[in-house]
């Protein structure tokens, strides 16, 4: 999928599960609206849409603190970056 | 009643599994539960079977690595004994989660081990003032060279009596992190907590860790992230773990006061002819098919890796852990002044079911869960 995909795809679980538009760049896990159980979602939906596996190394809040770093984080375990 | 249906591998599964806890465990259980010792033979016949490798596989049909046949393991073994199944929980839980995000070393030198029965895990994140408080975590783990030291104390750990090694939680730099402990690790002491209600036979511990000192490879995932992936991994497997051994116990109690109501006559009658009875019998067949259909629900979407498993989860461990409450309770009532004697085991059932309730996550906290869930829109993610 190209970045744009990836982009849009991760833009529309992200709004639809925290019911607010993010900016690229806006901080996710300090929107106010994650629960405990957001950060497993996340996990699981980048691993199922994007069929990749999210490893121990992968855990950095750089990886997931945004949409712009998630995309780049799709890119690596995809191989594009 | 079968909607979500099960493929030949899995039906032969539950029927295995079924066999082995009417031949191992039903004959016995009473007995070991007064005891409050889980026999050893009993777990290496266990892990001999495959059930203490629940790490999931995608290709498994059949077997404990398929999350449905997983869930029909720890539905069977709940029928048979609370403390069975709560083995195969806390060994499974930390297991899962060891595996998924353990680095190298823990992969290498472990995994294999315990994924074979030849080790037994427990999960250490209660502590006597911190239980469904998280944020109260009080154990410290600080970096001292090529060590972590851990000071703390750790509580109500399931089989912490026996296990070879802990999943246990400290605050590093003031984050919640996770750790493997070795059971043999200088300044790790196990003091052995009985006489509980429920669960007799799970061999509960309290952990104190002294100037505890592990190496840099048994953290277990990033500083910090011990909380929100870590113990979300293992209390979400433990979650529907439990949730399936609530079916389980709440059909043996079905199953028991079926028979004591067709056996037992009262007023020239069996007590089953007695619409009162049949009032509490529609009751649990009722709340066991509930029960069961909300555990069938959480495997299918664990099967396929969705996001929507993790609330589903929740959602029937908060129900199973109810019904299984309430279908025990009726049962010890329909056995009347009998059900409350160890003659029959609805009453051990009827002491099990109530730490369901408390256990992975009180009910509290999955309330708050599952209302904070449907208080947001829907959830296109679903």
């Amino acid at each position: 999928m190209a970045t744009e995909g990836v982009k849009a795809t991760i833009d529309r679980f992200l709004a639809n599960r925290l019911k607010v538009q993010l900016g690229e760049d806006d901080p996710i896990f300090e929107s106010g609206r994650v629960n405990s159980l957001f950060a497993m979602q996340l996990v699981l939906f980048i691993e199922k849409e994007f069929g990749l596996s999210i490893d121990s190394d992968d855990l950095e809040m750089k990886n997931f603190e945004s949409i712009a770093s998630i995309v780049r984080l799709v890119a690596q375990k995809q191989g594009r970056a | 009643m079968m909607p979500f249906g099960l493929s030949d591998a899995q039906r032969r599964y539950r029927q295995e599994c079924r066999e082995f806890v009417d031949r191992e465990i039903v004959p016995r259980a009473d007995e070991y539960d007064a005891e409050e010792r889980f026999p050893a033979d009993l777990i290496a016949k266990m892990g001999a079977r495959g059930y203490l490798n629940a790490v999931p596989d995608d290709e498994a049909d059949g077997g404990c690595r398929d999350a449905i046949s997983f869930g029909l393991l720890c539905e069977e073994l709940g029928r048979g004994c609370a403390s069975a199944r709560t083995l195969v929980t806390v060994h499974n839980m930390s297991l899962v989660a060891l595996h998924r995000w353990g680095g190298e070393v823990v992969r290498r030198d472990w995994i294999h081990r315990l994924g074979a029965g030849e080790l037994i895990a427990a999960f250490a994140l209660s502590e006597p003032d911190a239980g469904s408080d998280a944020s109260s975590l009080a154990t410290t783990a600080v970096r001292d060279g090529t060590m972590y030291a851990l000071n703390g104390c750790k509580k109500w750990i399931s089989f912490g009596q026996i296990a070879d090694v802990f999943l246990l939680f400290a605050r590093l730099d003031g984050h919640v992190s996770a750790f493997l402990v070795e059971r043999t690790t200088p300044g790790l002491e196990i003091r052995p907590i009985q006489r509980l209600s429920g669960c007799r036979a799970s061999m509960a511990a309290e952990l104190r860790l002294i100037d505890c000192r592990v190496p840099l490879a048994h953290l277990v995932g990033p500083p910090g992230t011990g909380w929100q992936y870590v113990a979300a991994t293992a209390l979400d497997n433990g979650r529907y773990s439990v949730a399936w051994g609530c079916v389980g116990l709440a059909q043996a109690c079905l199953e028991a006061a079926l028979a004591y109501a067709a056996a037992r006559r009262q007023f020239g009658q069996p007590l089953g002819s007695h619409q009162l009875i049949q009032r509490l019998i529609a009751d649990m067949v009722t709340d066991v098919e509930a029960a069961r259909l909300l555990c069938y629900q959480a495997g299918c979407l664990r099967q396929r890796r969705d996001p929507a498993s993790l609330l589903a989860t929740n959602v029937a461990k908060y129900y199973c852990s109810l019904a299984g409450s309430r279908v025990a309770a009726a049962a010890v009532h329909v056995h009347g002044a009998n059900g409350f004697t160890s003659a029959f085991p609805v009453q051990r059932h009827w002491r099990d079911a109530k730490i369901m309730e408390i256990i992975e996550g009180s009910n509290e906290i999955q309330q708050v869960m599952i209302a904070k869930a449907a208080l947001e829109p829907a959830d296109a993610s679903r």
